[in-house]
């Protein structure tokens, strides 16, 4: 398979007046082209800073303090601010969570697709109306045309999603990152958005990355999940194995908390404490204050590494007999 | 029966203000108002230390119904009766010594939580408010008693809620709620804004005061997961009209009501890729609800009895109990 993106040890700091936080901590990560890979993790892991830092997208006081990002072979972390404008929402699209916030409520649907696509191609104004068409056949909006002249306000929260997808489809993109797309949105049009992503990502051959706090959604999406807590990954593997065979005690105790994981009526497995604030990482093993496994050997940094079930884990205790047990 | 909800209405008149109420036509001028009709003749029965769920899409009026129920809002039409007790007509004087029995819990810790008071106070001002005699030691120990009951160290008591993480905040939205012995709690959608992890710690939690206190629950969710796992009966909402109404284990392995077998096949599985039952169209304005069936425009068996006539909740073998003429008729 031909490597689409790859991260190397991409760290992302926010630097305050009195100190500095760590929000993505030396993640490596890659995506073929073509490949669904979902990053999961709870609010605070550091999953949508790690989507964004991809293309750049970290503002003040963030940035991005070591590791690169290289896309179709090329290294985009190096790229100056206008190199990097002509890759995003080109070669790169985002897709944001709250499909109201990302539309701009005064310009109609055709006037915003029409800029986004004129941002990156000389294309004349009929031209630009032909894809834009074309691209919301593509999303099933019901007639196109008609639709070309609304504001955003004539939609419902499922047709904005739609045409937010339209949207980053317009310039053909190797690759979507999606933030939390339907995390606003009612199950029934979660459904359907879910699969109106899959199967683009398959005819277009496009890579997805698919940023979710929501495991369920995520297994029936990508081929592959990385979990991710405290600015970390704690597990990387392809999704069935991470789904039957969890490695890490976290992906454990978040597939155990799931209520459709536990029999009717039981209790639910929880997770002792909180997710600790960046500032208060502990040293060694990040989930180490909440884990039952923990040992003295958490507190140095585990790496991830091989386990059993194929997929990798960051946990000194996958792989003994402790860790069966759990 | 705990609770009794029989035929209860509530509507929303949203015209605004008086004048936008004049409208100019056929060289007159009339007065005309902009009715929203939330909740729409809804029946549920609550039998006691049981947890009924409602669900349904966001704008099928479940919070409404909620909140109608705790007499947050006045109703338009029918009746809510307390152990028998007629309550929805009642005054707020002649209510009060109900609310002491039936308490709510709600959805947003950050906003349900005066950020101005210490978690103490907090704490106290209901029982200050319901039991104005109790000694003062009296109250500091039910205060203690309830932070223990929820895992909140009752020393804490001087913290400020904006000193807690979420899945905190939400154990004293709940610790507040038992502080003047309840028992009957309204949850409306209590764990929606938290993660995965604390919304097991707070399920777990509903559950084990339930079978502490004999609490009875009336459970407003989205999510269909957890609703599954904690009721015994699920009562399905569609544009403020109860659509399907069973227990749990009918519900999730039988459902009955078109809308209720296409809401269920939506639920995300772990591991099984989607193969959901699409609707289609939007949920219709409820302001000019549709004619006869209110799902009839998105249902895929509707003919022309649905178009015309409303169906009501009749019982279907198994027990649950469902409005549709095509589940009556015998062809779904």
């Amino acid at each position: 398979m031909e490597k689409l993106l790859a991260i190397n040890k991409l760290s992302v700091d926010f630097t305050l007046r009195e100190s500095t936080l760590r929000a993505v901590n030396k993640v490596s990560l890659s995506l073929d082209r073509g490949e669904r890979l979902g990053i999961v993790g709870e609010s605070g892991a550091g999953k949508s800073v790690l989507g964004f830092s991809i293309i750049n997208l970290i503002s003040k006081p963030g940035r991005i303090a070591e590791g690169s990002v290289i896309f179709q072979g090329e290294e985009i972390s190096a790229y100056s601010y206008e190199q990097m404008r002509r890759v995003r929402g080109d070669r790169i699209s985002m897709i944001f969570q709250d499909p109201m916030m990302t539309l701009n409520p005064v310009l109609t649907i055709g006037e915003q697709m029409r800029e986004s696509l004129k941002a990156h191609m000389e294309v004349s104004t009929a031209q630009a109306n032909e894809i834009c068409l074309e691209k919301l056949r593509k999303v099933y909006i019901p007639s196109p045309e008609k639709r070309l002249e609304q504001y955003p306000h004539e939609f419902s929260g499922g047709m904005r999603q739609r045409i937010i997808i339209a949207i980053s489809l317009l310039t053909n993109p190797a690759m979507i990152i999606a933030d939390e797309p339907t995390t606003a949105l009612d199950v029934t049009i979660q459904a359907e958005i879910m699969e109106l992503l899959l199967e683009l990502c398959e005819t277009e051959q496009m890579g997805l990355i698919l940023i979710t706090h929501d495991l369920a959604v995520v297994s029936q999406v990508t081929q592959r999940i990385a979990v991710m807590y405290a600015g970390t990954i704690v597990e990387l593997g392809r999704t069935e194995d991470i789904i039957t065979h969890p490695q890490h005690p976290y992906t454990i105790g978040l597939l155990g908390a799931l209520p459709q994981r536990a029999g009717s009526s039981g209790r639910l497995n929880q997770i002792p404490g909180v997710m600790p604030g960046l500032a208060r990482i502990p040293r060694g093993c990040p989930f180490k204050n909440r884990c039952s496994l923990a040992a003295e050997i958490c507190a140095t940094k585990p790496h991830l590494r091989k386990s059993s079930s194929g997929s990798e884990a960051a946990c000194h205790m996958v792989g003994t007999e402790q860790s069966t047990a759990a | 029966m705990l609770v009794r909800i029989r035929n209860l209405v509530k509507e929303f008149d949203i015209t605004g203000g008086w004048l936008d109420q004049f409208r100019f036509s056929g060289g007159r001028i009339e007065r005309e108002k902009t009715i929203v009709r939330a909740v729409n003749g809804v029946s549920i029965d609550i039998p006691e230390g049981r947890t009924v769920s409602v669900v349904g899409e966001s704008g099928c009026g479940k919070s409404t119904l909620a909140r109608t129920v705790m007499r947050l809002y006045p109703p338009e039409a029918g009746e809510v009766y307390y152990r028998e007790q007629r309550i929805d007509n009642l005054s707020s004087k002649e209510l009060k010594p109900f609310r002491t029995r039936m308490q709510m819990v709600f959805q947003d810790p950050y906003a349900s939580l005066n950020p101005r008071m210490t978690l103490g106070k907090i704490l106290r001002e209901p029982v200050h408010f319901h039991q104005p005699k109790l000694a003062k030691g009296e109250v500091r120990d039910r205060v203690a008693a309830v932070m223990e009951q929820v895992g909140i160290d009752p020393d804490w008591q001087s913290r400020y809620p904006h000193e807690l993480s979420g899945g905190q905040r939400q154990r004293i939205s709940i610790a507040r709620a038992l502080t003047v012995e309840p028992e009957f709690i309204v949850a409306d959608e209590p764990i929606a804004a938290l993660d995965v992890s604390i919304q097991a710690q707070i399920l777990n939690l509903m559950m084990d005061l339930q079978e502490e206190h004999k609490l009875t629950y009336l459970f407003i969710s989205h999510d269909l997961s957890v609703v599954e796992h904690i009721s015994n009966q699920v009562a399905v909402m569609y544009l403020g009209c109860l659509c399907e109404l069973a227990t749990a284990e009918e519900l999730f392995s039988g459902p009955r009501h078109p809308y209720t077998q296409a809401l269920l096949s939506a639920i995300p599985r772990l591991g099984k890729r989607a193969g959901h039952e699409r609707l289609s169209g939007d949920v219709p304005s409820p302001i000019s609800l549709p004619p006869g069936c209110v799902f009839h425009t998105r249902c895929r068996h509707a003919r022309e009895r649905c178009r015309r006539e409303i169906p009501v909740l009749s019982e279907v073998e198994g027990g649950s109990r469902v409005a549709c003429h095509g589940v009556e008729e015998g062809r779904i």
